[in-house]
């Protein structure tokens, strides 16, 4: 029975849930509180699951929860602090190896050194398990059955960022997790639909017709940058969004790693030198003092203690401190520097490929990356419908009139302040009038995007506005031309446009003109690209050449024609046929041009490992 | 912990837990003997809370009442987890089994810092500790008939009767919530915590 809206934020470092009940008027979203293990044979209920998961050694036993008591892995904050104890049996930021197009992500991949007992899982098999923790949870709570989890209305959450065959990828765990409707929601969206519920209806007196609102989520792991106009139609409010971030592999994470880093060089310049605990106690308490220092300006400095492994505590606990002077040169400077509004990230050229490990952001700059969007998006509202908005014309950048912030990171007031400061000097270089950037303050940013996917999920059964936007980004196949083979050299290639940005869910793309021959019988393997700035490509286009970083290669797609009526081997006329779905992911089909059959069509397969990957 | 997170805890944990007014009137120290003996037993197990209600309900005067259930593992498992807790988060007990007569006061502060932080974090995790009283210490109170003696504790020149006027010398703690972790599985509940020996 469909009783609950659930909200799921399936993050890097955490997961959140929130649950509102359907039969009742008014109802909000509620943080419902995970049972986690929080110790070997304990158990707590909080409103964050850490997305860690821990196998149980032998020896171990089992690790119990109320509701299997033969377990052999943990999820949640147990498993977390295992990660420090064992890495080899603790799996970790499996959402980024999801979206990481250098791996295959069906495959045993984590941990990443595992223990020889360990059997490793794919990307997708961790998602699925701290799904299925959240779907055990919320059954010992409201009951299984027709009660389960699996039986309500689900809503997801991805990062905006996330491609085709990442969100393809998330909705494959939800499915295996066992539920049965589930829609995927970008994260920022989440967020916006969060700070509406915390302001009732007085949001719609805090925004108008001609708003840009700038999403910044910087999570744990990731940050992720979305806007969102606020248009009118028909004589009401109505929110678009119109522009949507690269996937950066930047988080709160990294901050606390480079200024434990700096505690780190102070404690071994005095003589001291740190155990592989010690390093991971002192990331911990750095991000302790981290907050504190952000939290309160009258603060100089925090001091930072470390204590040994073994049982004596005195004599041998480091102590140190991290001052004010360090945070903001690290932290506040280091991740958030004053730049000028036209910068570009700073790239390193990337030798190989980066099978290995996590496609990082190389500039550790979230500033940069966020000129860089806003740069790349200068054009973001000249497509959009119902705009009428003096800030496209010679702008150089996309004009937020407003900004909401998301994720841990952000809770820090002093970063928060530093980034309005440069987005502000940025729109006045740009042209905009002073002072016409606004803060959203907004609702609590851990539990955020949980609390807005739940209350997306009453406004999909009509309560409440939604935001339409449809695909972040628009799709291409890569098409080889038709030349004589260069050893060496590739053939030149064309790029044909099978979804446009911004499908609609629920719509599909016009037939493309352009036919494409497929081989019966054996698996046919085209280059994908994806864009979120080519807004003017409509489905067929034909690209013959393009700007430098319009266009980003994906994975590969696959189709494989069976032999059913045709003979192997023979070539297929075919034409693509994209779908922008109501669960939010897209569906590339390949429809013959001489069907044998009626409603001929075959899936294109969107997460196909590059070519040449070992 | 945010308050969020605390409306959470308490509703989940709230059915549990008796409200202290429920609670017969009893002399201090009968009292603080059957409170000892009960202390953890009701706070952590529903079924002893319902237990106690129970016979709160079907005897009327708290003189009547059987004598206490004798303690058992339960409420001991219940101290340990939250020795338990002070320590992984705080270590509380290797600070208290260490001598410290023997350290400089950097030592001891540079030690301290570490069970402060960490059972600061624990405490305010896992209890609401708020003042009995909120008047600022060293303010004139007045203490009405009928105060309750589990809450206040009368000291100095105490003579006659009700109200009294003093002034107050500590606000007195009391945890207005409580949500410890639940043990699950069956594990050895003696061990505070477990030794560590490090492979390869």
């Amino acid at each position: 029975m469909t009783r609950h809206a659930v909200g799921i934020d399936l993050g890097t470092t955490h997961c959140a849930l929130a649950v509102a009940p359907l039969d009742t008027d008014g109802a909000r979203p509620e943080v419902f509180p995970i049972p986690e293990l929080v110790a070997r044979g304990e158990i707590e209920a909080r409103p964050l699951l850490p997305s860690f998961l821990y196998f149980a050694a032998a020896g171990e036993g089992s690790q119990s929860l109320p509701w299997d008591a033969s377990r052999t892995f943990a999820v949640g904050d147990f498993a977390r602090a295992r990660g420090a104890d064992a890495p080899g049996r603790v799996v970790a930021s499996a959402k980024s190896w999801l979206s990481h197009p250098g791996v295959d992500r069906r495959a045993g991949l984590l941990p990443l050194d595992a223990a020889d007992d360990v059997r490793k899982i794919s990307p997708v098999e961790a998602s699925q398990r701290y799904l299925e923790h959240l779907r055990d949870a919320y059954d010992a709570r409201f009951g299984g059955g027709a009660e389960s989890l699996a039986k309500q209305d689900v809503v997801v959450t991805v990062p905006a960022s996330f491609d085709a065959s990442a969100r393809e990828l998330t909705m494959e765990a939800s499915l295996a997790a066992g539920f049965e409707h589930v829609t995927l929601f970008e994260e920022p969206q989440a967020a916006f639909y969060a700070w509406t519920d915390a302001l009732g209806e007085r949001w719609r007196k805090s925004v108008r017709p001609g708003d840009v609102v700038l999403v910044v989520d910087v999570g744990g792991g990731t940050t992720d940058l979305s806007a969102i106009a606020v248009v009118e139609k028909q004589g009401a409010l109505d929110l678009v969004r119109v522009a949507v971030g690269d996937h950066i592999l930047l988080g709160g994470d990294n901050m606390d790693l480079s200024l434990a880093h700096v505690a780190r060089e102070k404690l071994e310049k005095s003589g001291k030198s740190l155990d592989r605990w010690q390093r991971a106690s002192l990331v911990h308490a750095s991000r302790l003092a981290k907050e504190r220092l952000l939290g309160d300006e009258s603060l100089a400095a925090c001091p930072v203690a470390v204590a040994s492994r073994g049982a004596s505590l005195l004599g041998s606990t480091l102590r140190t401190e991290i001052t004010r002077e360090e945070v903001t040169r690290t932290l506040v400077d280091g991740f958030f520097p004053v730049v000028e509004g036209g910068v570009r990230p700073v790239s390193r050229p990337r030798v190989g490929l980066t099978q290995l490990g996590l496609p990082y952001a190389s500039d550790p700059a979230v500033t940069r990356h966020l000129a860089s969007f806003l740069t790349r998006q200068a054009g973001a509202l000249a497509h959009a419908s119902g705009i009428a908005s003096g800030t496209v014309g010679s702008s150089k950048m996309l004009h937020p009139t407003a900004i909401l912030f998301n994720g841990g990171v952000m809770k820090a007031r002093a970063l928060r302040d530093r980034l309005v400061e440069i987005l502000g000097s940025w729109l006045v270089a740009d042209g905009a009038p002073a002072g016409s950037l606004r803060v959203l303050e907004g609702a609590d940013l851990d539990v955020a995007v949980a609390r807005g996917a739940c209350a997306y999920a009453l406004a999909r059964r009509g309560r409440g506005l939604r935001i339409r936007g449809g695909t972040a980004r628009a799709y291409y196949v890569g098409i080889e031309d038709a030349v004589p083979a260069v050893p060496g050299v590739e053939p030149p290639i064309h790029a044909m446009c099978v979804a446009p940005l911004g499908m609609e869910e629920g719509t599909e793309a016009s037939l493309p003109p352009h036919e494409l021959g497929v081989v019966v019988g054996e698996a046919c393997r085209f280059r994908f690209f994806g864009s979120s700035v080519r807004r003017q490509d409509t489905a067929g286009a034909m690209l013959g050449e393009w700007d430098e970083g319009e266009l980003e290669e994906l994975p590969a797609v696959e189709v494989m024609l069976p032999a059913e009526g045709r003979r192997e081997g023979d070539v297929v006329r075919v034409h693509l046929r994209s779908q922008s779905t109501e669960f939010g992911t897209l569906l590339v089909e390949a429809e013959p041009t001489d069907p044998i059959r009626p409603d001929e069509r075959w899936r294109l397969e969107l997460n196909v490992r590059a070519r040449g990957d070992g | 912990m945010s308050s969020n997170s605390r409306t959470i805890a308490r509703r989940l944990f709230s059915s549990s837990f008796p409200p202290v007014n429920d609670i017969a009137r009893d002399s201090f120290l009968d009292r603080f003997a059957l409170a000892w003996a009960c202390f953890f037993r009701v706070l952590f197990s529903p079924q002893a809370s319902a237990r106690v209600r129970a016979v709160f309900a079907q005897v009327p005067s708290p003189a009547l009442a059987p004598p206490p259930p004798a303690p058992v593992a339960v409420s001991d498992s219940a101290a340990i987890r939250l020795l338990s807790l002070l320590q992984r988060e705080g270590r509380l007990i290797d600070f208290l089994q260490q001598d410290v007569t023997s350290f400089s006061d950097s030592d001891v502060g540079a030690a301290a810092r570490v069970v402060h932080d960490g059972c600061q974090r624990a405490l305010r995790t896992h209890f609401a500790i708020e003042p009995v009283r909120t008047e600022e210490e060293g303010s004139r109170v007045t203490v009405d008939e009928g105060y309750d003696a589990d809450r206040i504790r009368l000291v100095g020149d105490v003579r006659g009767q009700p109200p009294y006027t003093g002034v107050l010398r500590h606000g007195g703690w009391r945890a207005a919530r409580i949500a410890l972790p639940q043990a699950v599985g069956v594990h050895d509940e003696t061990v505070v915590a477990a030794a560590e020996v490090e492979i390869g």
